[in-house]
């Protein structure tokens, strides 16, 4: 079995993991929200067509997406070292991982705006509302569910993106994962960091999906 | 009197990659205050699009609309927001926001006119009250049948204190009966509160039990407008016929290519006038449409027979009908 001194060495791991996940899907929220609203806002046929800035914004979130993770990563290590100091470890990896999933957020929110009723929209429109007052109330209210079935999404695939951050000196389980299981061959260690990515995976699932039922309001009782 | 809403030489056009549509072709038309106007059309006539140029929702390609005498066109962002709140509208499919209370819903517009929440929350239990649905203010739209939200759409118009209230085919997906319940309220509205109220529909039922005006809008243009009456009783366009005679048209086995269509307006509904006609002339009429309603003791509607092949009979139905004050008209090909 597993050592105490391994055990404790996994719980920390998982504790890295956590707040890697949760901290760089805060952050990536921070610049994917307002970048998804924009492409919904700004999109020919929207609620303010913006041709110019929906273009932009469009290519620079499908570059960014088609970067895949690790190049990403590396690509952002002197913006991770120019903001925390290091070139690796956890924090180091937060900046990229928010760089990595700020695009994808961007487009989760924006496909989940774009599900609100145009009828509901126009009714917000015919009574004077302006688009802020449209983005706040109507958008964001009406398409809660959806926006928090996407985090969900998001914060399973930034789970993901930690384990695999510890390819390159990134913390967490990932990297617990690479340097003994892989790297010493240790079987039991291996497994024990998948177990533990597993249960995760599951809890972040389980409380997202519990927590969108619960808000949603379609569904009668 | 300056009519509440002018609509003047309206014409619009949507410009697609392909083809251009022309939704509308310089439409005018006058809405005096308190008026209950219908316009009316077949699908794709383009009255949806009229009615959302009454609001510049759409912007109309040329002409202009004014509302109470100020031009639409000429008013800055900002003022046609302001001039929105005046303006309330329901819809066909009610949208209502489906994550709020009914309470929340009617509270939304004075949230956005910034009303403070506890005297918006007072005034949304008044207009609830009004619609009939105070039992249902923590009930959410899924929870209630199409008729309660369309009153709760109502509500949600009514609390913005609106001039004008336009109705873009509110009650097209409602049955017969929540139809006639939602029309009556339409009406108690304009009665109590006075306002303009402008009705979007496809049926001529509706026009008929609610409307004091109707405009006809056919393939973009105006075909026709006045009174209900006027144009019920003796309509001219040729869209303003297709509507009044919406029901189907049946072959028949009597031989006679001779019709007439009668208009009751004055007689007494308890006086059997066919069959007394019938009975006088001694020979029988066919019945190709009928659709007549008792309105306070008077008879409304319309009935289209078909006469006898017999010109002296035929005539002499005709002479009888009209001295008991009907409206008499011949049609021609009815029946081929």
């Amino acid at each position: 079995m597993l050592t105490s001194s391994e055990i404790s060495m996994l719980l920390e791991a998982t504790g890295t993991s956590v707040y890697m996940t949760l901290v760089s899907t805060l952050m990536a929220y921070v610049i994917g929200l307002p970048v998804g609203i924009l492409l919904v806002v700004c999109a020919p046929g929207g609620l303010k067509p913006r041709k110019l800035v929906f273009k932009v914004l469009d290519i620079i979130v499908n570059i960014t997406r088609s970067i895949p993770f690790l190049i990403l990563m590396l690509l952002a290590t002197p913006l991770a070292r120019a903001i925390t100091g290091k070139s690796y470890g956890a924090n180091a990896t937060i900046i990229s991982l928010t760089l990595a999933a700020a695009p994808f957020i961007a487009r989760l929110v924006e496909s989940s705006l774009l599900e609100v009723d145009k009828g509901v929209i126009e009714a917000a429109q015919s009574m004077g509302a302006g688009t802020w007052s449209i983005v706040t109330k109507v958008l964001i209210g009406e398409a809660r569910v959806s926006l928090i079935v996407g985090s969900t999404i998001a914060l399973g695939t930034v789970l993901g993106y930690t384990a695999m951050s510890g390819a390159i000196g990134g913390g967490g389980l990932g990297d617990v994962a690479i340097r003994y299981g892989y790297n010493r061959w240790n079987m039991k260690i291996l497994l024990a960091t998948v177990v533990l990515l597993v249960i995760l995976m599951q809890f972040i699932q389980v409380v997202g999906s519990r927590l969108s039922k619960k808000l949603d309001r379609r569904l009668t009782d | 009197m300056e009519p509440m809403i002018r609509i003047e030489n309206v014409s619009k056009t949507f410009y697609g990659k392909e083809n251009t549509v022309e939704a509308l072709k310089g439409i005018t038309l006058d809405i005096n205050a308190g008026d209950i106007y219908g316009i009316i059309g077949m699908s794709g006539a383009g009255k949806s699009t009229l009615v959302r140029c009454l609001n510049f929702l759409e912007r109309p390609t040329e002409g202009t609309v004014y509302v109470e005498g100020k031009d639409l066109s000429a008013m800055s962002g900002k003022e046609l927001l302001k001039m929105r709140r005046s303006v309330a509208m329901i819809f066909q499919h009610f949208n209502l926001l489906m994550q709020r209370t009914v309470l929340d819903n009617i509270c939304f517009p004075m949230e956005i006119a910034g009303v403070k929440k506890s005297e918006a929350r007072e005034k949304a239990r008044e207009y609830l009250k009004i619609v009939d649905l105070s039992e249902k203010e923590n009930a959410y739209p899924a929870q209630l049948s199409g008729g309660q939200k369309q009153r709760v759409a109502i509500a949600r118009a009514l609390a913005m204190d609106p001039k004008i209230l336009l109705c873009d085919e509110a009650t097209s997906a409602l049955d017969p009966t929540t139809t006639k319940s939602i029309l009556a309220l339409l009406k108690e509205i304009n009665r109590k509160y006075g306002i303009t109220i402008v009705i979007i529909t496809h049926s001529m039922e509706v026009v008929q039990e609610i409307c004091t005006k109707v405009a006809i809008v056919d393939a973009g243009e105006l075909a026709e407008n006045g009174t209900v009456e006027e144009v019920f009783t003796s309509p001219r366009s040729k869209a303003a016929r297709k509507l009044v005679f919406q029901g189907e048209r049946k072959v028949s086995l009597m031989k006679s290519k001779r019709c007439i269509r009668i208009v009751f307006t004055v007689n007494s509904s308890f006086e059997p006038v066919i069959a007394n006609m019938v009975l006088e002339c001694k020979a029988s009429v066919n019945i190709l449409l009928a659709d007549t309603k008792n309105i306070g003791g008077i008879a409304r509607g319309q009935m289209v027979l078909q006469l006898p092949e017999d010109e002296q009979v035929a005539e002499r139905m005709i002479a009888y009908l009209r001295e008991r004050n009907l409206t008499v008209e011949e049609l021609e090909d009815y029946v081929d």
